[in-house]
C-alpha cells in the first residue's frame, strides 16, 4: 500500500522534472524564433548585408598645470583600415600610386590583414597626414573594403616634464589577453601619469554598428543605432605642477646631470620635478615613437632615467640637519652645548676631516659652518646614549627617527617608478661585523650623511618641507584634482608627523637661516627674501663630488621647499645653492632679477668631463 | 573476464552514447567555426582552441571508456573519501591556483588549464547518492534531510571563495534531484521559484509598487475569506513576509551586490545600461544569433561570431556560433537533442533498482540541465550573464571531462543495474 503510494509520488515528481526540462526548451525555441525569424532587423546574410563594427576612440583626458595652463592635449589623425573580406574589383595600381607604395607592399599588407581576420578591419596604413587624408577621402568610395578610422595622438604644449607625463603606446598582447577592455591596437599609458591614471584618462570607447552591402558601402546605422555606444572622452587631470617653474628648472639644469624638486610645504603638492638630462615628450608620439625610444635608450646620458625619483645619493652634509634634530630630541645636545673643532675629529683610530672655521661651535655653528667634528660627536652621543641594552636597539631608535622623515621608503602617492633609497638596518651591520662587532665609531660617517645611506632628491625636498612645517609633511604628490579644478583629491591631506618633538625645529630653522644668510650659502642670498637652507657636498668615489642643497622660503612663511642636486659639480655652495635660490626667487616673485647668477648657472656644463662612449 | 566485459557492453544504453557523441562532435565543429581563420593551421595545432579541444576530446573518450571498465561499486564504497579529497583540492586551488578572468579556480599545466570545481559537482553528487542510499529505509528526520544540503554547501562556499559565482550556483541544480528523492518538498521548491520570480520583478519595478499590488491581492483574498479568522491571519502573515522579502531584495541589490554582479542583472532588464561591458556581450550575442535567420549562414560562413565581435565566442558564448551559422533550424535541433538526452537519462535513472545509481543519473541530468538552461538562456537574453559553459559544446577540458565521467559512470551503473542494490 505504502509502496504503491510511493511509486505514484515518484512518478509524479519525475513528470514534474521532465516538464521543467521541456518547458525551458520551449521557451528557448520561442525566444530564438523571435530574434531569428520575427525580428528582421537582426537578419543579415553573408551574401547581402553584413554589419561592420567601427570603434569610436575617445580623446584622452587633458592635463593642466596648477595655473590651468594646458600641458597635454590631443591631435586628430587618421588610420587607413582594410577589411580584406570586402576588398573587390579595385584598381590596385591606382590605389598604390595614391598612397605612394609599390605593389609588393600592397600585397604583403593585404595578406597579413587577411591572416589576422578576413571579416575584421586591420590597419593598412598608420597615421595618415592631413594632406594624405584630404586626398584619400575624396576617392575612397572607389575602393570597397577600405575606410578611414579617426584616432588621436598626444601633443605637448611645452617640451617639459616628459618623465611626469610618461607616454602612450599601443597595448601589448599580454594586456589584451588579461584585460577585456583592450583590443589589439588600442592605446594605453605605458609610464608616468599616463600609466598611473590610465583608467581616468582613457575614457571609454564607443561603438558604431553600420550595415554595409557586399561592396562595403555604408548603408546606415544598424537598427537605427540602437546598439551604438557613444565614446566617453577621458577625464582631465589638474596637476600641482607649475609649468613655468618646471620649464625654468629644466632650463637651469641644461648640460647638467641631476635633479630639482620643489614642494609646497603646506600641501605636499609638487611644484616642479626636474630630472636632467630629459627629453622632449613629443619624441615619444606617433610613427617615430619606437625609433626615438630606442635612441633614447641607447643614450649614455640616460635621459629616460628619472633621477628625481630614482637616483639615490648619500645626502652628505645636508643630512646634518637630521642628525642635529635627532640629537636635540634625544637630549644629547642643547643650545648650550659647545664643540671645539681643530679641523678634524679623531677617535678610536678613526679620523673625520673638517676644515677651517671659527671654533668652538654651538648647534647653530655646527650647521652654519657644516662642522664635521660637531656632527660626528652628536651622532656618536646619540648612538652611545645610556639606556639602550645594545647597539642594535640604539641604532634602531636612531634609524626610526630618520625614517620618520620619509627616508628609506617610497611615498607611494601618484608618482610613477619611485625608488625607496637606502638606510642600512642593524641586521646589515650584524651581517658584516657580527652582532657584537660594531659600535658608534664603526658607522660614524652616517652622522655626516655618508656611508650606507642613499636618498632621492624628492625625499630630500620633503625633508626641507618637514622642517618648514615644524615636524610634519604631507605625502608629496602631483595630481591636484581630477575632472575639474574644483574637485581636489583628498587622498594626501593627512599629516605625517616626524618622530622629532616640534619644539626642536625652531633651533634648526634658525641655524638654517644662518646658513643662507651668513653661512655656506650666503652667496646665494635673494634680496628681500629670507631663506633657510643647508648645503651638501656629496663625496663621489667615481668622480667629482655632487653638489647638493635643500632650502625653503620665505623663512617665516614657507611657500616652497626645494632640493637641488647637480652631479659632479663640486661644492653644494657653488652650484646647487645658487640654482635653488633662482628657483625660489622665480616661484615667489615671478621673475629673476639676479641675471648674473642665472647666466652663470645656465652656462655651466658638467657633462663635458664625461665624453660619450661609443 | 573479457567475455564478461563484452557481454556488459551489449547492455550499454546506446541512445545515451549516441546523443553524447553527437553533442561532442557538434561542439568541436562549433569551436572550429568560432576560432576559424582563413589561414588554416591544421586541426591538431594546439595553439588554436579547436586543436586543444581535440586533445581534450580524446582524453574524455579515454577516461569515459576507462569508467566503463572500473568496478563502480568502489565509487560507491569510497564516495565520502572521494568527496573529501575533492574538497581538499578546492582548498588547495585557493592557495596555489592560477587566476583566470578574476576567478582563482584553475591549475595550469603549460598550455592546458584544469578547473577542479567542475569535478566537485560529480563528487558532491556521489556523496549525496551514497548518503541517501544508506538512509533509504529510515524515516526522514530533519537531521537526515539536512545532510545533503551540507554536502552541497561545502563546495558551494569554497567555489564562492574562488570568486566563481557561476560555478557555485550550479550546485543548486541538485535541488531537483533532492526533490525527486523526497528530501525537499515540492512546496518549498515552488516557493523558491516564486521567490526567484518576485526577485526579478523587484528589479524590474519599484519595490513599493509591488508591495502595493501584493497588498491589494491580500485585501481581496482576506475579504473573500473574511468568515475564517485563521485564514485571514495566514494571508496577512504571508503578505508581511513577502513585503519584507521584496524590500530586502531591493536593499540587497542596491547595497550588497558587487557592481559587476549588479551589472549583469541590470543589463538583462535593459541591455543599454552597460553597452560596452556586460551589455555588450549580450547585444553582440543577440545580433550574432539573430543574424542567423531560419537556416543560418552555413558552416564557417558566420561573420558576427568570428574574432572579437562576440567575446568568449568559443567558451561561454559558443551558442552564438551555432545560432549564426545554423539558424533557427540548427539551434532548435540542438535544443531538442539536449532535452531528449536529458529525458533519456531521467528515464534510465528511474529504471535503476539501486537508489545510488538513480541519484547519480538524476544528478547528472539536473547538472546538465542547469548548465544548458543558464548558458543558452544567457546568450539569448533570458538569464543574467553568468559564465558557465554549455556542456560538451563549449571550449574547455574541465567541463567536458567532468560531464563525460558523470555520463559514463552512470552508463556503467546502468549496465550493472542487476548487481547494484
Ligand atoms: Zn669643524
Amino acid at each position: 500500500m505504502s509502496n504503491q503510494f510511493n511509486v505514484n509520488v515518484f512518478d509524479y515528481r519525475k513528470k514534474i522534472i521532465i516538464s521543467v526540462f521541456v518547458l525551458t526548451a520551449l521557451i528557448f525555441l520561442i525566444q530564438l524564433f523571435h530574434i531569428q525569424l520575427l525580428d528582421h532587423s537582426y537578419k543579415a546574410s553573408a551574401s547581402s548585408n553584413i554589419t561592420r563594427h567601427i570603434t569610436k576612440y575617445p580623446a584622452r583626458g587633458l592635463i593642466y598645470d596648477r595655473n590651468q595652463n594646458l600641458l597635454v592635449y590631443n591631435d586628430p589623425y587618421y588610420d587607413l583600415m582594410v577589411t580584406p573580406g570586402q576588398v573587390a574589383n579595385i584598381d590596385t595600381l591606382e590605389f598604390c600610386e595614391l598612397l605612394g607604395i609599390d605593389k609588393e607592399t600592397f600585397i604583403r599588407r593585404i595578406t597579413s590583414a587577411r591572416e589576422f581576420a578576413v571579416h575584421l578591419p586591420s590597419v593598412f596604413e598608420k597615421q595618415l597626414s592631413n594632406e594624405e587624408y584630404a586626398v584619400l577621402k575624396e576617392v575612397l568610395y572607389k575602393y570597397p573594403g577600405f575606410f578611414v578610422q579617426p584616432r588621436t595622438l598626444r601633443r605637448y604644449s611645452k617640451p617639459v616634464a616628459a618623465h611626469i607625463f610618461g607616454y602612450v603606446a599601443e597595448v601589448d598582447s599580454e594586456t589584451v589577453r588579461l584585460d577585456p577592455y583592450y583590443r589589439p591596437r588600442d592605446y594605453i599609458g605605458i609610464s608616468g601619469l599616463e600609466k598611473s591614471y590610465e583608467t581616468v584618462l582613457r575614457g571609454s570607447k564607443g561603438l558604431r554598428i553600420i550595415t554595409v552591402d557586399a561592396l562595403g558601402r555604408d548603408m546606415g546605422s544598424f537598427k537605427d543605432g540602437r546598439y551604438d555606444v557613444a565614446a566617453k572622452p577621458g577625464t582631465d587631470l589638474y596637476l600641482s605642477l607649475d609649468a613655468e617653474l618646471q620649464e625654468y628648472g629644466e632650463k637651469l639644469m641644461q648640460n647638467k646631470r641631476g635633479s630639482i624638486v620643489a614642494i609646497e610645504p603646506s600641501t605636499g603638492e609638487i611644484l616642479a620635478l626636474v630630472t636632467s638630462p630629459s627629453y622632449d615628450p613629443n619624441l615619444l608620439v606617433g610613427r617615430k615613437r619606437s625609433q626615438n625610444f630606442r635612441s633614447l635608450q641607447r643614450d649614455t646620458l640616460r635621459p629616460l632615467f628619472n633621477r628625481a625619483l630614482m637616483a639615490h645619493y648619500p645626502p652628505g652634509s645636508v643630512f646634518k640637519v637630521i642628525s642635529g634634530l635627532i640629537g636635540l630630541h634625544e637630549g644629547v645636545v642643547s643650545t648650550n652645548s659647545k664643540y671645539s673643532c681643530p679641523g678634524f675629529y679623531r677617535a678610536g683610530g678613526i679620523t673625520v676631516q673638517c676644515r677651517y672655521h671659527p671654533s668652538p661651535v654651538d648647534i647653530y655653528g655646527t650647521i652654519k659652518h657644516s662642522c664635521n667634528t660637531a656632527s660626528s660627536i652628536i651622532f656618536r652621543s646619540t648612538i652611545e646614549k645610556p639606556g639602550f641594552s645594545n647597539i642594535q636597539e640604539s641604532f634602531n631608535n636612531w634609524r626610526s627617527h630618520v625614517s620618520s622623515f620619509g627616508l628609506g621608503k617610497r611615498f607611494n602617492s601618484d608618482l610613477p617608478y619611485e625608488l625607496p633609497g637606502i638606510i642600512a638596518t642593524s641586521d646589515y651591520y650584524d651581517n658584516i661585523y657580527g652582532t657584537r662587532g660594531w659600535r658608534a665609531l664603526t658607522i660614524l660617517s652616517l652622522g655626516i650623511g655618508q656611508g650606507e645611506i642613499g636618498t632621492t632628491p624628492i625625499q630630500l625636498a620633503n625633508v626641507a618641507a618637514s622642517i618648514a612645517n615644524n615636524g610634519y609633511y604631507y605625502t608629496p604628490h602631483i595630481v591636484k584634482a581630477v575632472g575639474s579644478i574644483d574637485n581636489p583629491i583628498e587622498k594626501h591631506s593627512e599629516k605625517n608627523y616626524t618622530s622629532i618633538d616640534s619644539t626642536h625645529f625652531a633651533v634648526m630653522k634658525k641655524a638654517m637661516i644662518q646658513v643662507a644668510e651668513e653661512g655656506t650659502a650666503r652667496f646665494s642670498r635673494i634680496p628681500d627674501i629670507q631663506v633657510a637652507g643647508k648645503t651638501g657636498t656629496v663625496q663621489n668615489p667615481h668622480g667629482e663630488n655632487h653638489s647638493a642643497y635643500i632650502a625653503y622660503g620665505p623663512a617665516d612663511d614657507p611657500q616652497i621647499a626645494v632640493c637641488v642636486i647637480i652631479e659632479n659639480a663640486g661644492y653644494g655652495s657653488t652650484w646647487a645653492a645658487p640654482t635653488a635660490s633662482l628657483i625660489i626667487e622665480k616661484y615667489l616673485t615671478g621673475e629673476v632679477k639676479r641675471t648674473w647668477h642665472e647666466n652663470r648657472i645656465l652656462n655651466a656644463n658638467f657633462l663635458k668631463p664625461f665624453p660619450e662612449e661609443d | 573476464m573479457k567475455q564478461q566485459i563484452f557481454k556488459d557492453f551489449k547492455n550499454i544504453d546506446k541512445t545515451i552514447v549516441l546523443l553524447y557523441l553527437i553533442l561532442v562532435v557538434v561542439g568541436w565543429l562549433s569551436i572550429y567555426a568560432a576560432d576559424y581563420k582563413e589561414v588554416h593551421r591544421g586541426i591538431f595545432d594546439i595553439s588554436t582552441n579547436y586543436g586543444k579541444q581535440l586533445i581534450w576530446i580524446f582524453a574524455a573518450f579515454f577516461i569515459g571508456f576507462a569508467m566503463l571498465l572500473i568496478d563502480v561499486k568502489l565509487l560507491q564504497a569510497f564516495a565520502y573519501q572521494i568527496f573529501a579529497i575533492s574538497m581538499l583540492v578546492l582548498v588547495a586551488v585557493l592557495f596555489f591556483g592560477t587566476e583566470i578572468n578574476a576567478s582563482k579556480s584553475w591549475f595550469t599545466f603549460g598550455q592546458f588549464s584544469i578547473q577542479p570545481s567542475e569535478f566537485t559537482k560529480f563528487t558532491a553528487a556521489l556523496a549525496i547518492a551514497k548518503y541517501i542510499n544508506s538512509n533509504k529505509n529510515r524515516a526522514l528526520s530533519f537531521k537526515i534531510r539536512l545532510m545533503p544540503l551540507v554536502f552541497l554547501f561545502i563546495p558551494f562556499a569554497l567555489v564562492m571563495l574562488q570568486n566563481d559565482t557561476g560555478t557555485a550556483m550550479v550546485f543548486g541544480a541538485l535541488f531537483f534531484m533532492l526533490y525527486r528523492e523526497g528530501y525537499i518538498s515540492g512546496v518549498l521548491l515552488s516557493f523558491a521559484a516564486a521567490a526567484a520570480f518576485l526577485f526579478i520583478l523587484t528589479l524590474l519595478m519599484n519595490e513599493f509598487v509591488i508591495i502595493g499590488i501584493l497588498a491589494l491581492i491580500a485585501v481581496i483574498t482576506a475579504i473573500i475569506l473574511r468568515n475564517n479568522k485563521k485564514e485571514v491571519m495566514a494571508v496577512v502573515g504571508l503578505f508581511v513576509l513577502l513585503s519584507v522579502y521584496v524590500y530586502s531584495v531591493d536593499y540587497t541589490f542596491e547595497n550588497v551586490l558587487q557592481p559587476h554582479q549588479k551589472n549583469r542583472i541590470e543589463v538583462l532588464v535593459d541591455p543599454n545600461v552597460d553597452p560596452l561591458g556586460a551589455g555588450y556581450n549580450l547585444n553582440q550575442s543577440k545580433i550574432a544569433i539573430g543574424s542567423g535567420g531560419l537556416w543560418g549562414k552555413g558552416f564557417l560562413a558566420g561573420t558576427q561570431t568570428k574574432f572579437d565581435f562576440v567575446p568568449e565566442q568559443s567558451t561561454d558564448f559558443i551558442f552564438c556560433t551555432i545560432g549564426e551559422e545554423w539558424g533557427w533550424a540548427g539551434s532548435a535541433a540542438l535544443i531538442i537533442i539536449f532535452v531528449v538526452f536529458l529525458i533519456r537519462i531521467i528515464l534510465v535513472a528511474e529504471k535503476q533498482r539501486s537508489a545510488f545509481s538513480r541519484i547519480v543519473g538524476y544528478s547528472t541530468a539536473c547538472l546538465l540541465f542547469f548548465h544548458f538552461a543558464v548558458n543558452i538562456g544567457m546568450t539569448i537574453g533570458l538569464v543574467p550573464v553568468i559564465g558557465i559553459p554549455l556542456p560538451f559544446i563549449s571550449y574547455g577540458g574541465s567541463s567536458l571531462l567532468a560531464f563525460t565521467i558523470m555520463i559514463f559512470t552512470f552508463l556503467k551503473l546502468d549496465m550493472k543495474k542487476l548487481e547494484m542494490l
